[in-house]
């Protein structure tokens, strides 16, 4: 009950931000119609509507992130978390409580993003349910790189790395844009050893009802999101013991 | 009976002691303000007090509650409006009270009659709608004081509720915090001297972490030989210098 009354402030903070909407919502979908828009005219299969989507739910996630270190710095700012650190609310309850509210978020955006997709002339099937189930993971990778921006850095700073520098490793280390191998090298071994190009390609094989082409992308995703998880949350109750 | 119980409370970051073996009691409904300039470890004893930092060494004891080992049942009957402005400026006023009623588990109908008596008394009825993020300095403290004491604290900390506010700002919160005297055990820090010696019952003066002198603001005068508080207050600090 503490806990959802706390979730549900961050919802209302994150919703009733009109910038959050724009960018969380509105660019996913305006890089999803450009896109198509291009693939119409000069075709590429990067660009091809079954190709693109999964790329852009997951690029779409990195908006969570700014989201939650956004509001988590702004309220470590404001002096507000003091204020709740003399409350009843326990650690676990700060945790979900800035964690959970954007779990639906990332979902409701994966949903438009296909909606429009099938606008734009995407097959309609029980493939995209489990490409949206399986984004759920995604966003929690995405959800506690937040949590742990959100725990060391201002909200200026968290403007800077979540906004600028996440979203452009999200973006050009996942092969939504140009396929890695045409770079190769050493920037292709970096992108594999990061999680996005992972997430992508897992995405891209549910949705391609290739559900053995997950493997082992959903490892990388998983284990990422566990080390992520587990080094937000150690941060997050540090940063409350140096209060 | 002592609201407050402080035991040897000591707090040190590296070599830098910021509250030095503070021994002090405050009883139950009085009004007792921590005084210093500034790094003179008001804030730290606060912090600790509200179980927002461990002391290094000693205890104190919050209605017979030790704030080392038994903070859950500190925390459920204290409050705290801190330095900075402290309410969630996307949600209204309303809302601001709602989470803090939310996060102390209050039921729907305890909620909105606390709101409701809360919001007519501190005057709060005109801005109930509005966001907290668009009201002015003076309104954000109100509300910062009533979201403190919407969970009906037994003891309150205010530290510095009047900073950065105008005259007629800090007269309006004066009457407030005047009016809650007797009812609730208050813990103020402040720079102005004289809102410290018109609201206080008592009056600690710290400097470099070490308790100078507690008492009546009439006898800090008297000990200093002035009948000026802030005289007083000079002549005491610059004295522990010497």
């Amino acid at each position: 009950m503490r806990m959802l009354t706390f979730a549900n402030r961050n919802t209302k903070e994150i919703l009733r931000d009109p910038l959050n909407l724009a960018f969380g919502l509105g660019f996913p979908l305006v890089l999803t119609v450009l896109l198509s828009a291009i693939q119409a005219n000069i075709p590429v299969r990067l660009f091809e509507i079954q190709h693109l989507t999964p790329g852009i739910t997951v690029f779409g996630l990195s908006f969570m992130t700014l989201f939650s270190a956004t509001i988590i710095s702004k309220d470590r700012g404001s002096s507000l978390l003091q204020r709740l650190y003399t409350t009843p609310l326990t650690p676990v309850d700060f945790i979900l409580g800035y964690t959970l509210p954007i779990v639906p978020i990332a979902v409701a955006q994966c949903v438009i993003c296909y909606i429009t997709a099938v606008i734009l002339g995407l097959e309609v099937t029980v493939n995209i349910l489990y490409a949206v189930i399986f984004i759920i993971p995604v966003s929690l990778l995405y959800i506690a790189l937040g949590l742990l921006c959100g725990s060391v850095l201002n909200d200026k700073q968290v403007g800077g790395i979540c906004g600028a520098l996440l979203t452009n490793l999200s973006a050009w280390l996942s092969s939504i844009w140009f396929d890695l191998a045409l770079v190769g090298g050493a920037f292709q071994k970096i992108a594999y050893a990061l999680p996005f190009v992972h997430a992508v390609e897992m995405e891209r094989a549910i949705l391609a009802g290739n559900f053995t082409g997950i493997f082992p992308h959903i490892w990388w995703v998983l284990g990422y999101a566990i080390i992520a998880l587990v080094a937000a949350v150690s941060l997050f109750l540090r940063q409350m013991k140096k209060q | 009976m002592d609201a407050i119980r402080m035991e040897g409370l000591t707090k040190t970051y590296k070599d830098v002691v910021a509250v030095d073996n503070l021994n002090l009691s405050v009883c139950k409904g009085e009004l007792f303000s921590l005084l210093g300039v500034n790094g003179a470890g008001k804030t730290t004893t606060i912090k600790m007090l509200s179980c927002l930092t461990q002391p290094t060494s000693g205890d104190a004891f919050l209605n017979g509650k030790s704030i080392c080992k038994d903070t859950a049942a500190v925390k459920s009957i204290i409050a705290v409006s801190p330095q900075e402005t402290a309410v969630a400026p996307g949600l209204s006023v309303r809302e601001n009270l709602e989470l803090i009623c939310g996060v102390h588990g209050f039921t729907k109908d305890k909620r909105n009659t606390k709101i409701t008596e809360l919001t007519k008394w501190l005057g709060l009825e005109a801005v109930i709608k509005k966001k907290a993020g668009k009201l002015s300095g003076g309104w954000q403290r109100r509300l910062s004081i009533a979201m403190a004491l919407i969970s009906q604290p037994e003891i309150l900390f205010l530290d510095e509720p009047t900073l950065g506010l105008d005259v007629l700002a800090r007269s309006e919160l004066w009457g407030i915090i005047h009016s809650l005297k007797g009812k609730v055990t208050i813990i103020l820090t402040t720079h102005y001297m004289e809102e410290a010696e018109a609201l206080s019952d008592r009056i600690a003066i710290m400097k470099d972490g070490k308790l100078l002198i507690c008492d009546t603001p009439d006898k800090i005068k008297e000990a200093a030989g002035t009948d000026n508080f802030e005289q007083a207050f000079i002549h005491i600090v610059k004295g522990a210098a010497k």
